[in-house]
C-alpha cells in the first residue's frame, strides 16, 4: 500500500509537471493582458510600465522558470485585477463550489442507483421505461435550459424557493457552510438538482447495466439457491459488484463537478470557482486561469487516487501492493 | 416400503420463446430415498439442469413449471409461495452447481457466504454461526479452515471452492440435495476426491441426493440408481448397476459404449450418430428415433414404458440382456 502510493505520487508530480508547461504556455499565447488594464487614454510610457510591473517584458522562459520557482512554494502568481495571490482568491471560492459539487453528487447517487438498480432488476416493467426515459431527457436536455426552467417553475411560479446566491452561510465545527442553515439549505436545492441531473442519468445508466449483468451470474442464482432474502441478494450481492465501474465514473465526474459547474453557477449566481473563471477568462487574468487550471489539474489527480484506494477496498481481486498483471 | 424423499411425478417444465415453446422437461418422473443418490444422466441440453432448477423452484423466465407435482417428504412444493419456497432452499433443500469459479461471490470473503446461508434460517448468533461454517469446512475436508473462512474465493483453488460449495449446501442438513454436475469443471483426481466427499456426507446424514452428470463413468461408482435423460424425458431408470451392465434403451446402451476405456488403444471410440433434436420441433414420436439403429414405423408413436424388475425403460424395442451385450455392431455406423 505504502509503495503504491510512493509510486503513485510520484507518477503523479509527472503529470502535474506536464500540465503546468502546458497551462502555462497556453494561456501566455492567448490576447494581451496589458490592454485590459490600461484605461485606453494610457501613454506608451504608462503601457511599459505596466508591462514591466507584471514582468511581461520577460523572455518566456523566464517567465516560465519564475513561475515553477513560485509554484513549488505555493505561490502561483498574483491577480492583476485584484492584486492578491491568485490561489488565495480560488480557495476563497472553493467551499461554495465544493458544497455545490458534493450535493449534487449525493443527490445522484441516492435518486441514481436505486432508480438503476430496480430498472435493471425489472427491465420490462412500466417504472422502469418511465426511468430509462427520464434519463435520456437527463443526458440531452442542456443544463443551461434546465436551470432556467427551474428557476421559471419554482421560483417564479411556486415562489418556494430562492433563485440566486447562496443565502446565509453557517458555520459548524469551523466549517462554513450554506448546508448549515435552512435559508443555504433552500439556496442550494435548486443549482445542486440542476447539476445533478445529468449526472444522475449516467448513474441511473451504468447502475442498470451493473444490474442486468450481474443478476445473470451465477453466484446470483447460488445466493438464491441458499434462500437468501431478495433484499440480502440485492444489497450484499448486486451492490458491491455494481459499484466498481460506478464508483469509476463518479470519480472523474466529481472533479468535473468541481472544475467546471461554471454554467450551474453563472445561472444561479453561485459564488464559486466557476463563476471566477468566467470572469478572469474576459478579462485575460493569466494568473487566476493558470491556478485555476492547476488546481484542477490537482484535484483531478487526487481524486484518481481517492478512486483507486476505493476499488481496493471494494474488489478484493484489486491488490494495491505493486503486482502488475 | 420406504417413503421417498423426494419424488418426482410428471414434472413439465417448459420455455416460452418467440420460436415457440420448448419442453425442456417433458413429464419426467422419479423418486429418491434418504441417503440414496440418484444419477440423472444424458447429453447437454437434455434437461438435466432445468429439472434440478424447477425441484428448487429457480426456474427463470421465460420458463415456467407448468404441470405435474414434487413433492419433498411428502410436502408439494409446486405452487407454494416464494416466501416459503425460500425457507425451503437452502435449508430443506440446497443445490451445489457447475462451476465453482462463477458460483461464490468474488467480493464477499467465504465466511460472509457460509454465515449468511445460515442465518436465513435460523436465527442463531454470528459467533455460533461462524463456528458452524468452520466444522463444515473440516467436514468436506478443507485444511485449517479457520483460515480459509478469512479468504475470498480467488484466493482458492477450484476444488477448494467446489469444497466450499458443497460445505455450503450441507450447512443446514438439508434433506434433499440437487447437485449438477460439481466435478466436470475440475481435473480428475480432484473429481474423485471430492465425489468420496460427497458421497460420505450424503451416507453420514442420510441425504437424499441427485447427481446430474454427461460422465457415465461418474456415477458407475456413486449412483444407487440411474436416470437417463434425452430431450426432456427419461428414457431408462433402474438400479445402477443394472442400468449400466445391461441397459435397454439403445440410447443408454449408446451412451455406455462411448465411454473410454473399455476400448482398446487405436481403436476408434464409438459414437451415438447424429445429434440432439432441436426440443421445439418434438412430436409424439420417440425422440431418439432418428438416431436409433432398431427405429420403425412403430417408433412413430409415442413410446410405452416397459417396466421389469424395478426397471423402467421407453422404448418400443428395448433390448435384452444378450442383445445388449453384444449390442456393439448393431447400432448404426457413425459414419457418413
Amino acid at each position: 500500500m505504502l509503495a503504491f502510493l510512493i509510486r503513485r505520487i510520484g507518477q503523479s508530480a509527472v503529470v502535474v509537471l506536464l500540465m503546468a508547461t502546458i497551462v502555462f504556455f497556453g494561456v501566455n499565447l492567448v490576447g494581451d493582458p496589458v490592454h485590459m488594464l490600461v484605461s485606453p487614454e494610457a501613454d506608451q510610457a504608462e503601457i511599459a510600465r505596466v508591462i514591466q510591473q507584471f514582468g511581461l517584458d520577460r523572455p518566456i522562459v523566464e517567465q516560465y522558470w519564475l513561475f515553477l520557482k513560485g509554484a513549488v512554494q505555493g505561490n502561483l502568481g498574483t491577480s492583476f485585477i485584484f492584486g492578491q495571490p491568485a490561489v488565495g482568491l480560488i480557495l476563497e471560492r472553493l467551499p461554495a463550489t465544493m458544497e455545490l459539487a458534493v450535493c449534487a453528487l449525493v443527490l445522484a447517487v441516492f435518486f441514481g442507483i436505486p432508480l438503476g438498480v430496480y430498472s435493471g432488476i425489472k427491465p420490462k416493467s412500466r417504472v422502469s421505461q418511465v426511468i430509462m426515459a427520464a434519463s435520456i431527457f437527463g443526458f440531452s436536455l442542456p443544463t443551461f435550459w434546465v436551470g432556467i426552467m427551474l428557476i421559471m417553475f419554482f421560483s417564479v411560479q411556486l415562489q418556494l424557493l430562492p433563485s440566486t446566491g447562496r443565502g446565509e452561510v453557517g458555520s459548524f465545527l469551523g466549517i462554513d457552510s450554506s448546508l448549515f442553515t435552512l435559508d443555504g439549505l433552500k439556496h442550494i436545492i435548486l443549482p445542486a438538482t440542476n447539476l445533478a441531473l445529468l449526472k444522475m442519468s449516467m448513474v441511473i445508466r451504468l447502475s442498470r447495466a451493473g444490474t442486468r449483468e450481474v443478476m445473470q451470474q451465477d453466484y446470483i442464482k447460488f445466493a438464491r439457491a441458499k434462500g437468501l432474502s431478495f433484499g440480502r441478494i440485492v444489497w450484499a450481492h448486486l451492490l458491491k459488484n455494481i459499484m466498481i465501474p460506478v464508483i469509476t465514473v463518479l470519480g472523474l465526474e466529481f472533479g468535473s463537478l468541481i472544475a467546471f459547474s461554471v454554467v450551474t453557477e453563472s445561472i444561479f449566481a453561485w459564488p464559486g470557482m466557476g463563476k471566477l473563471l468566467i470572469d478572469s477568462v474576459l478579462q485575460l487574468d493569466r494568473p487566476v486561469i493558470v491556478a485555476y487550471l492547476m488546481i484542477v489539474v490537482f484535484l483531478f489527480v487526487a481524486i484518481n487516487l481517492v478512486v483507486d484506494v476505493i476499488y481496493s477496498l471494494l474488489d478484493p481481486r484489486v491488490s494495491l501492493t505493486g503486482a502488475k498483471s | 416400503m420406504t417413503n421417498p424423499v423426494l419424488s418426482i411425478d410428471n414434472l413439465q417444465t417448459h420455455f416460452f420463446t418467440r420460436a415457440g415453446v420448448v419442453k425442456a422437461v417433458d413429464n419426467i418422473s422419479l423418486s429418491v430415498n434418504a441417503g440414496e443418490i440418484l444419477g440423472l444422466v444424458g447429453e447437454s441440453g437434455s434437461g438435466k439442469s432445468i429439472t434440478g432448477f424447477s425441484i428448487l423452484g429457480l426456474v427463470d423466465e421465460p420458463g415456467r413449471i407448468v404441470g405435474g407435482s414434487i413433492k419433498l417428504s411428502g410436502e408439494e412444493l409446486i405452487g407454494k409461495p416464494e416466501a416459503a419456497l425460500r425457507r425451503i432452499r437452502g435449508g430443506r433443500a440446497s443445490m451445489i452447481f457447475q462451476d465453482p469459479m462463477m458460483t461464490l461471490n468474488p467480493v464477499l470473503r467465504i465466511e460472509t457466504q457460509m454465515i449468511e446461508a445460515i442465518r436465513a434460517h435460523e436465527k442463531v448468533p454470528r459467533r455460533e454461526a461462524w463456528q458452524r461454517a468452520r466444522d463444515g469446512l473440516a467436514q468436506v475436508g478443507i485444511p485449517s479452515p479457520e483460515e480459509r473462512l478469512k479468504c475470498y474465493p480467488h484466493e482458492l483453488s477450484g476444488g477448494m471452492r467446489q469444497r466450499v460449495a458443497i460445505a455450503i449446501a450441507f450447512l443446514n442438513r438439508p434433506e434433499f440435495i440437487v447437485a449438477d454436475e460439481p466435478t466436470t469443471a475440475l481435473d480428475v483426481t480432484i473429481q474423485s476426491q471430492i465425489l468420496a466427499e460427497a458421497q460420505k456426507l450424503c451416507r453420514e446424514n442420510r441425504t437424499a441426493m441427485i447427481w446430474i452428470t454427461h460422465d457415465l463413468s461418474v456415477v458407475a461408482g456413486l449412483a444407487d440408481t440411474i436416470a437417463v435423460m434425452y430431450a426432456g424425458r427419461i428414457v431408462e431408470n433402474g438400479p445402477a448397476e443394472a442400468v449400466l451392465r445391461s441397459p435397454r434403451h439403445p440410447y443408454t446402451s449408446g451412451l455406455i459404449k462411448s465411454v473410454p476405456g473399455e476400448h482398446l488403444v487405436g481403436q476408434r471410440l464409438f459414437q451415438i450418430p447424429g445429434m440432439t433434436p432441436s426440443l421445439l420441433k418434438l412430436g409424439e414420436a420417440c425422440a431418439f428415433k432418428e438416431r436409433c439403429a432398431y427405429q420403425d414405423d412403430a417408433c412413430s408413436a409415442a413410446p410405452p414404458i416397459s417396466m421389469e424388475g424395478g426397471r423402467a425403460c421407453r422404448c418400443f424395442h428395448p433390448l435384452r440382456a444378450d442383445t445388449a451385450a453384444q449390442s456393439g455392431g448393431a447400432a448404426k455406423e457413425s459414419a457418413p
